[in-house]
């Protein structure tokens, strides 16, 4: 479920727990070298669920819930987010267990716990292990056993698919691993409905095309080591004109997706009118950035502009879905 | 273990003791409360 991870972030969406763009983490108090012997701090373990890439797991989640058709008592539904928080965090520890050794090789990750010698290993694995059962036992037996099951696929899809697997494997990592950040929302609308209908799996679609866009400005502009330690990102490997080229092909993706629910009468005006004024800026944007090469001295401001607005367009798109669903459940606009 | 590791080992322990046993109050209290809303949906 994470989104970018450091590559961590470099997998996940930035903000997604997904995503690894994990670039700033809590930081537990320094320890001197001998550290590694003494029981890891609580801090350390906080840092291993990822909190900063938590934030757009929890937000999409809550509007998951919000936006979904129907009612869910408020403990249930606090009890849903928790669960699916846990489980980000819980396949958040695990990529942190099976990367220590990359993290050690990059300067934005070689303070991490395991890499920093704050934690053994093998304790970050165990705590992702813990956590990610313990978030798929809480759902399934609080709320229920399809989002539960969509809870355990989201985390062996990060954690095992996506971190194991393809992304030490493939450039198009980004574009796999934006489906572990796509999960939130899903899981939060099937707690509430025990369904999945298409207005649920658009909302998965729409993070996961939003993630390359969002993903590939930054990584224009942000030298990583990911080439140092093997990770294929797309800039490295195939260059910044293909780079540009996928961003403007996944923009333009992301457009009618976007609008779809508004399309298919699973959102009234509200959404629809905030999703087609988004989407025309999110290309207006994404034009540039497209269209042009880095030059000598190049501050690479239509990167930088398009990174920053691909965040600001994710937060609002989704509270415009709620927005809309609480004036359609107030009898707003009829 | 240096007495200054000693005291460490020991600060870290209880400050995860009292993470772990906050943890759990808290999910008895959480666990209670479903159980309480799921009797009443029943």
């Amino acid at each position: 479920m994470a989104k970018h991870k450091g590559e961590g972030a470099a997998a996940m969406p930035r903000s997604s727990p997904m995503r690894n763009t994990g670039t700033m983490e809590t930081a537990a108090p320094q320890i001197s070298p001998t550290s590694a012997a003494l029981p890891a701090d609580w801090r350390d373990f906080f840092t291993l669920t990822k909190p900063r890439v938590m934030t757009l797991v929890i937000f999409t989640a809550i509007c998951g819930v919000l936006a979904a058709p129907g009612s869910i008592h408020p403990v249930l539904g606090f009890t849903a987010i928790l669960a699916i928080s846990m489980g980000a965090g819980g396949s958040a520890a695990l990529n942190h267990w099976w990367e220590a050794d990359l993290d050690k090789g990059m300067k934005r990750t070689m303070n991490r716990p395991i890499p920093g010698g704050r934690m053994r290993r093998e304790d970050a694995r165990d705590f992702g292990v813990f956590l990610s059962a313990v978030s798929v036992c809480l759902m399934g037996v609080a709320i229920g056993w399809l989002a539960a099951g969509l809870l355990l696929g989201a985390i062996i899809y990060y954690a095992v698919i996506y971190t194991m697997w393809l992304k030490p494997r493939t450039p198009q990592n980004i574009v796999i691993g934006g489906g572990a950040g796509a999960f939130p929302p899903l899981i939060g609308w099937v707690a509430v409905t025990g369904e999945i209908t298409a207005m649920p799996v658009l909302l998965f679609a729409i993070i996961f095309f939003w993630t390359p866009p969002h993903f590939w400005a930054l990584a224009l502009f942000v030298q990583s080591d990911y080439a140092k330690v093997g990770i294929p990102m797309l800039p490295v490997v195939a260059g910044e004109k293909v780079t540009r080229r996928q961003i403007m092909i996944y923009t333009l993706l992301l457009t009618p997706i976007a609008i779809a629910p508004w399309a298919i009468g699973g959102t009234g005006w509200i959404y629809g009118s905030v999703a087609v004024v988004l989407s025309a800026l999110f290309i207006l944007l994404a034009v540039p950035v497209g269209s042009r090469m880095k030059a000598e001295g190049d501050k690479m401001l239509p990167e930088k502009r398009l990174f920053k607005y691909s965040i600001v367009y994710l937060f609002v798109l989704f509270a415009a879905l709620v927005a809309d669903r609480v004036a359609a459940y107030q009898g707003w606009m009829a | 273990m240096t007495p200054e590791e000693e005291t460490e080992y020991r600060r870290r322990q209880k400050s995860r003791n009292w993470v772990v046993a906050g943890t759990l109050l808290f999910f008895v209290v959480l666990f209670y409360a479903i159980t309480i809303v799921r009797i009443g949906d029943g």
